[in-house]
């Protein structure tokens, strides 16, 4: 299909498609490192939202300013910036999350030299009363901020635009998973990795019409499902996503769900479309399903995978986490302790560099797929 | 098991602590209270080493520091076992010493002293790190205790408004929590006392770190390590004011009768992130075989660092700013400026920091402060690549060659 081919386009050369958005628009681009960047925000006010990723391989400047203890996802993104690649950006909003991103956000004040900083020390606990209240006067600063930086005002009106774009991604990429869990093989996971990509870098609401073609085309495809693999579930950080899922396949398995950073648990949630804006995005951001290095109960994390793996049919998950990722690490034994109690196996795969070896880990998803 | 008597030797029977032994005692007590406090009816909560702590005092709760187990274990050199149980429960390599060691050591009564009395309930502040609110996540989960979050915003440039208000408030959840947990009302004349007591604790502890502004230095960061242990574990009870006021006099006479931490003191340094709690006997002589003394640290004073943020007169509305503004919870750029003002208040000729794989949010950041310092003071630093508890993250030998090469520098 074609339309593939855009999908494949912008997530191969992510920064291509910036600089060249940047430069048919004359917008602003404002980088982020984290799901919980307020994006809507972001798209309000005119600018792209671009994640940075980490390009990977060779790290040299960042050397200079991170330990070899630090994932590769920090290092990965800040040898992006001093190595000029990021220069298209005009400034960078970090959300709080996990203590290497936090130190991260400081080093690239510090040394980055891409435009505006701001910090959005969202709440880490997200299940009282008080943290939600606070999330929302973080989400009305950071708004303030924004505008500030950009120099350009984000109206209501703007903000209503934004909720509707963003609800309407979360909904498409939805049923795009939902398609996918139904009829495995329907979606490759290259594609699919291509299209999660993109929905984190190309203008929004580009992608929500692609999105959509992608989703009738789809629905329209007679092909029929070849339910050929195991059932299988991805959960973990991944945050700068290596192309795993084409590799999962020729192992012999069928993703139909993943519980990951730059997957399926950005999307959860819905933004309450009345009222006040900026109160409802500021309680979308505490109710999405939660990232590990976030409270919200002392099981919520293995609740939630254990649902999903239920409703996906999974017959195994497969964790993927960054080496040095010490949120998903610790919750690791939990989370492998309750799919077990449910009789669900599952195989932990540390990814020391950004792509795997990659016949080392083929050889550990046949074994793993061979015993389910 | 008789030992020959070892012939004492004066010179350095002078210039041991003398304090040393009460403290041991006092710390003795305090297990032993809080081992027995089944038997006495008494909660125990487990907090975390940056968590209020006065609320517990002031309802008669039994503060028990998982951290301070974790550099006792590290100390007695049991870091490695236990964390080699952890991994086995599938804890990664790369997480927190001090966690993993806690995390098994609950499972298997181990360690120096068979384990942590178990707790009635946790209290977690995150102005230290996030590892913490995992650690004590999977404690709530093994002990099935309630667990009490302080979530204090990181404080990159600013405190802001927002965040002030979103503490104060968990304050009083705060409070809240203890009194359901305890079964009755929360004293607040209680709590301003024990405020006064520690804040006068934090003043004295300082005064003592502050000793070594002396040349030569009364005592080392090395002291520090160890009489650190009281401002952590009974922070607003008056056993800390009396302690520190001792040990403020002893330093004084020290002083006064030129009695020096290291003999021959010449290079004076500042250490920075965590001890090597396993090591610190080795490091102490290697740097004293160099007449170098460790004068002060950015660990030990973290206690105390934020005392200018405490209000007296309203202790509880002022821990919301004294709690959130700590070493640990700033910016990579306020520290390397805290560092900077260590520096020359100190006198340091050198730094030494400890760049500690299990601390991330220590020790990221260090380049920069070590680039930072070398700008603006000009001073030369030393990196050292070790783990506080962990001891198979040390290379003894590497590790010694690297202070001579530095050592070198600093005489050239």
């Amino acid at each position: 299909m074609e339309i593939f081919q855009q999908f494949l386009d912008i997530s191969g050369d992510p920064e291509g498609y910036a600089r060249d958005w940047k430069a048919r628009t004359g917008g602003k681009v404002v980088g982020t490192l984290c799901s919980y960047a307020p994006e809507e925000l972001i798209f309000a006010s005119g600018a792209l939202s671009f994640r940075v990723f980490g390009r990977g391989g060779a790290i040299s400047r960042a050397d200079a300013h991170l330990q070899a203890y630090s994932c590769s996802l920090v290092r990965g993104a800040l040898e992006d910036a001093l190595a000029g690649r990021l220069d298209f950006i005009d400034g960078m909003v970090f959300p709080h999350t996990c203590d290497s991103i936090q130190r991260l956000s400081d080093i690239w004040r510090m040394n980055a030299g891409t435009g505006f900083h701001m910090d959005v020390v969202m709440p880490v606990k997200l299940n009282t009363d008080s943290a939600r209240h606070y999330m929302v006067a973080v989400i009305k600063k950071c708004r303030a901020e924004l505008e500030k930086a950009l120099g350009q005002a984000i109206t209501d009106a703007d903000l209503e635009q934004a909720v509707r774009v963003y609800n309407g991604i979360r909904a498409g990429m939805e049923k795009l998973y939902r398609l996918r869990n139904e009829r495995p093989g329907l979606i490759p996971g290259s594609l699919m990795h291509a299209v999660v990509r993109a929905s984190m870098v190309m203008d929004r609401n580009d992608f929500l019409d692609a999105l959509n073609r992608l989703l009738a085309d789809l629905s329209q495809s007679d092909k029929t499902a070849q339910e050929s693999g195991k059932r299988l579930l991805l959960a973990g950080g991944v945050c700068n996503l290596p192309d795993l899922y084409g590799l999962i396949e020729k192992a012999g398995g069928s993703i139909v769900g993943d519980d990951l950073c730059t997957g399926s648990r950005q999307l959860t949630g819905r933004i309450d479309t009345d009222g006040d804006l900026t109160a409802a995005i500021a309680r979308r951001y505490a109710r999405r399903a939660i990232c590990p290095a976030k409270h919200g109960g002392i099981t919520a994390r293995g609740d939630e995978l254990v649902r999903m793996a239920r409703d996906a049919r999974a017959q195994g998950v497969i964790f993927l986490y960054l080496k040095f990722c010490d949120p998903h690490a610790f919750d690791y034994p939990y989370l492998k302790q309750m799919l077990e109690a449910e009789g669900i196996p599952s195989l932990l795969v540390e990814l020391e560099e950004q792509v795997p070896a990659e016949g080392q880990f083929q050889t550990r998803c046949e074994a793993f797929i061979e015993m389910l | 098991m008789s030992h020959p008597e070892k012939p004492m030797d004066p010179e350095k029977e002078k210039r041991k602590i003398k304090s040393v032994k009460k403290m041991k005692d006092i710390m003795t007590n305090y297990y032993i209270d809080a081992k027995t406090a089944e038997q006495t009816g008494k909660k125990v909560a487990w907090i975390t080493s940056g968590g209020p702590v006065e609320p517990l005092i002031a309802m008669d709760v039994i503060p028990v520091y998982p951290e301070n187990h974790g550099a006792m274990i590290g100390a007695s050199k049991m870091g490695v076992d236990l964390c080699e149980k952890a991994e086995a429960m599938g804890y990664s390599s790369d997480l927190c010493s001090y966690a993993r060691a806690d995390i098994a050591c609950a499972t298997v009564d181990g360690g120096p002293i068979g384990g942590l009395p178990k707790p009635d309930m946790l209290v977690c502040c995150n102005n230290i790190c996030g590892t913490v609110l995992k650690w004590y996540e999977v404690q709530a989960r093994f002990f099935n205790v309630p667990l009490f979050i302080l979530d204090t915003p990181f404080c990159h440039t600013e405190f802001s408004d927002e965040a002030r208000r979103y503490v104060r408030s968990q304050l009083d959840e705060y409070l809240s929590f203890l009194e359901t947990a305890c079964g009755k009302k929360f004293d607040h004349d209680r709590l301003e006392s024990v405020g006064r007591l520690s804040m006068e604790g934090q003043r004295l502890w300082q005064a003592v770190l502050d000793t070594t502004t002396n040349k030569p230095a009364p005592m080392s960061a090395f002291d520090a390590f160890f009489h650190l242990a009281l401002i952590v574990t009974l922070r607003g009870t008056q056993t800390v004011v009396d302690y520190y006021r001792e040990l403020l006099d002893e330093m004084q006479t020290r002083v006064a009768e030129g009695i020096s931490a290291v003999p021959q003191e010449t290079y004076r340094l500042l250490w920075d992130n965590l001890p090597i709690w396993f090591r610190t006997k080795w490091l102490s002589e290697k740097f004293a075989a160099h007449q170098a003394c460790l004068v002060a640290d950015t660990y030990t004073s973290a206690w105390c660092g934020s005392l200018k943020y405490m209000d007296e007169s309203d202790f509880l509305g002022s821990m919301a700013e004294g709690y959130s503004r700590i070493y640990l919870n700033i910016g990579t750029d306020e520290m390397a400026e805290s560092v900077i003002e260590m520096i020359d208040k100190y006198g340091a000729h050198g730094l030494v920091m400890h760049s500690n794989r299990s601390c991330k949010p220590y020790s990221l950041g260090q380049y920069d402060i070590q680039r930072i310092v070398q700008e603006k003071r000009g001073i030369p630093t030393l990196m050292i690549e070790a783990d506080m508890t962990d001891a198979r993250n040390f290379s003894e030998s590497q590790i010694d060659t690297r202070i001579d090469a530095f050592m070198e520098l600093l005489k050239a």
